[in-house]
């Protein structure tokens, strides 16, 4: 099977001995036209990976900046075939991998297999749903192999070794370590379970291992940076965006100096 | 016979399971565990048993309601008085079985999420009891229209956080409790009060108030020398119903009737009847069937009643709907507002809103069918609908002051 963008980014910042940086944006925040070319200025920051935000009424795994930015999105009407032309558009000209980041249900009003298919036809590279356990994964996942999308998985502090294989098991492209208990939002400092849920689940895989949860500023990304092969970088991105886009760029570029090993 | 249980993975036919993020699975597994233990548990169920008894005050009367049959001329209808329930509400049940499971895990802070404020009352009940933390919280439309709710909690000791998002009601309470649940997992229990939720939760939450069926089905039995032909039930969540279907699932003549909140209208955002217009979904940890938009968002909600007033169905009764073992129904707000006037005058008992609805599918019913036996679940008490009811029967308020 030839290897997703998303693959090959992690082959390529491995060589680079340097960390991916992954960044965050509720897509149709503040409005759907906006989008590619907030993107666009992150991607010129050095940002190697988006995650694009489907945004939902209800969620439950984000802290009130996100939530806002969901609130805007909605307000400004982003639905799933929106996100789809907004991949589209950043497509025409990136080669940025784009990996799908909601909750499930958007997606199964949807339809599983039809997201599947005109996701990757739009360009996305991968999925990841936040309440979908391993457990409940089996339809979503199958959908996703037939379209050659990634399925990225969280893992969390609180996993058993039981549930890091299982996690382990159900992802592609990387593992998304949740670097805390709690929902999305800036930190004033690092999480202390973060160094041992990379050991553990290094003992489970051999997948890269990206963190993310409460991570906000150039010094917490260059820490993460030296144990995980991608640093997530969310709330801080979208509260940028919240205040000024003008300044997305340097933002970027001030994470983006932080991922060498 | 028809039996209903959810499978080892917590699925009642196709709905139900677990979607929950990562961080809450462990967890989940590990209070599915806890709760397997204390079922089995002698110990754990004689303590239960002896609060439900002698601080809760079980079992509740199974009341014939003469004047409101012989007045309606058909059907003999019995009122199932959970409202005589020490808080006003079947609520303290579920509560009472979860603070023990709680204590029994070591969890010292309790969260809950409440609607019309009987579960946060209750929860902030047994907390006290307890000696244990307790949060709740309590949508802000909610805690405007359920005042007397929200002091009594404040009263017996617990915090109530007022929830401020999307439609200021249950459904943004639930959510707002599930982020602090992902936050303080590890010193924290979610004592859910709703057959809602991720799996345990639905299972967990019906057993504690399966004794509602259980107490209904013997005495009426005791009394009638036969099974009701029908059972009604209002239904938010689902809790009070599920608890009082559950021990006449196999009795297949046995009719169950549930009534969703019908609101101002059918039409979406102006109701809660999930099976008028809901498709399946998930939300909060479960599939089941939920209003929602073209675009797969949960939708706005309406009712009168705080209790009624959310999004979702919980799963067990979605499965029983689709396998045709239960009915269910919709009350507009103003035949609830009417019901509950008309107990009040037939029998002297002024219901919760919620069991309003509950009341008037069976006073709808009943002319038409005589000789038949009917049980009511009257699951609230009305003190807390006072300032509702104030505002609808402007007529009886001021007037001669």
């Amino acid at each position: 099977m030839q290897p997703t963008r998303i693959q090959k980014l992690f082959e390529f910042v491995r060589q680079k001995n340097r960390s991916a940086l992954i960044a965050y944006v509720t897509a149709g925040d503040p409005s759907p036209d906006r989008t590619p070319e907030i993107v666009a200025s992150l991607v010129r920051g050095g940002v190697d990976l988006i995650e694009l935000g489907v945004p939902f009424s209800d969620p439950i795994a984000d802290g009130p900046v996100i939530q806002r930015a969901a609130a805007r999105a909605l307000q400004a009407g982003t639905t799933v075939p929106k996100v789809l032309d907004m991949a589209r558009a950043i497509r025409k000209n990136s080669e940025t991998p784009l990996l799908l980041f909601t909750y499930l249900n958007p997606v199964l009003r949807y339809g599983l297999d039809k997201l599947a298919r005109d996701a990757q036809a739009a360009g996305i590279d991968g999925c990841l749903l936040t309440d979908v356990s391993v457990e409940e994964a089996e339809p979503y996942v199958a959908a996703m192999r037939a379209a050659s999308l990634d399925t990225v998985f969280l893992a969390a502090p609180t996993s058993t070794d039981r549930r890091l294989k299982l996690v382990a098991q159900y992802s592609t492209g990387f593992v998304y370590l949740v670097s805390r208990t709690g929902v999305t939002g800036e930190q004033a400092a690092l999480s202390e379970s973060l160094a041992p849920l990379i050991d553990k689940m290094r003992v489970a895989t051999k997948l890269p291992l990206a963190a993310g949860f409460g991570i906000s500023t150039p010094e917490q990304a260059g820490v993460v940076a030296k144990i995980a092969d991608g640093v997530v970088v969310g709330s801080a991105i979208v509260r940028q965006i919240e205040k000024d886009p003008g300044g997305l760029e340097s933002l970027a570029r001030s994470l983006a100096e932080r991922m060498k090993k | 016979m028809i039996t209903s249980q959810p499978d080892s993975t917590g699925h009642f036919g196709p709905y139900g399971g677990r979607f929950v993020p990562e961080v809450l699975m462990a967890p989940l597994e590990e209070l599915e565990q806890a709760y397997r233990a204390a079922t089995a548990d002698p110990p754990f169920q004689a303590e239960l048993t002896d609060l439900l008894t002698h601080y809760a005050g079980r079992p509740t009367p199974l009341y014939y309601a003469r004047r409101l049959s012989e007045t309606l001329g058909g059907a003999k209808i019995y009122l199932k008085r959970e409202d005589l329930l020490h808080t006003g509400a079947h609520k303290i049940n579920n509560c009472l079985g979860q603070a023990l499971l709680a204590r029994r895990m070591g969890k010292k802070r309790i969260i809950a999420e409440t609607g019309a404020g009987q579960h946060g009352v209750a929860t902030a009940t047994v907390c006290a009891l307890f000696g244990l933390e307790c949060v709740v919280y309590m949508g802000e439309e909610d805690m405007r229209r359920q005042r007397l709710n929200v002091f009594r909690m404040r009263l017996l000791g617990a915090t109530v956080v007022s929830v401020s998002n999307g439609s200021r009601t249950l459904k943004d309470a639930i959510s707002e409790a599930m982020r602090d649940w992902v936050t303080n997992v590890h010193s924290t229990h979610y004592l859910l009060g709703s057959a809602l939720g991720a799996h345990p939760y639905p299972q967990m939450v019906r057993d504690f108030h399966r004794v509602i069926g259980e107490e209904t089905r013997a005495e009426v039995l005791k009394r009638e020398g036969r099974l009701p032909d029908s059972l009604f039930a209002c239904v938010g969540g689902g809790s009070n119903a599920i608890g009082m279907f559950h021990a006449f699932i196999g009795d297949e003549n046995v009719k169950l009737i549930g009534i969703e909140a019908g609101g101002r209208s059918l039409q979406l955002g102006e109701h809660a009847a999930r099976f008028a217009g809901g498709a399946p979904g998930v939300l909060h940890g479960a599939k089941s069937y939920l209003l929602q938009d073209a675009d797969g968002q949960a939708a706005l909600t309406h009712s009168v009643s705080a209790g009624l007033d959310y999004v979702l169905i919980g799963p067990e009764h979605a499965w029983l709907h689709d396998r045709g073992r239960a009915e269910y129904t919709s009350c507009s707000d103003a035949d609830a507002l009417a019901a509950a006037k008309k107990l009040a005058r037939t029998e002297g008992i002024i219901p919760a809103l919620e069991s309003a609805h509950a009341v008037h599918e069976a006073i709808r019913r009943a002319p038409t069918e005589p000789g038949k036996l009917y049980v009511v679940n009257l699951s609230g008490r009305g003190d807390k609908d006072t300032d509702i009811y104030r505002e609808n029967f402007p007529e009886l308020d001021a007037a001669g002051v």
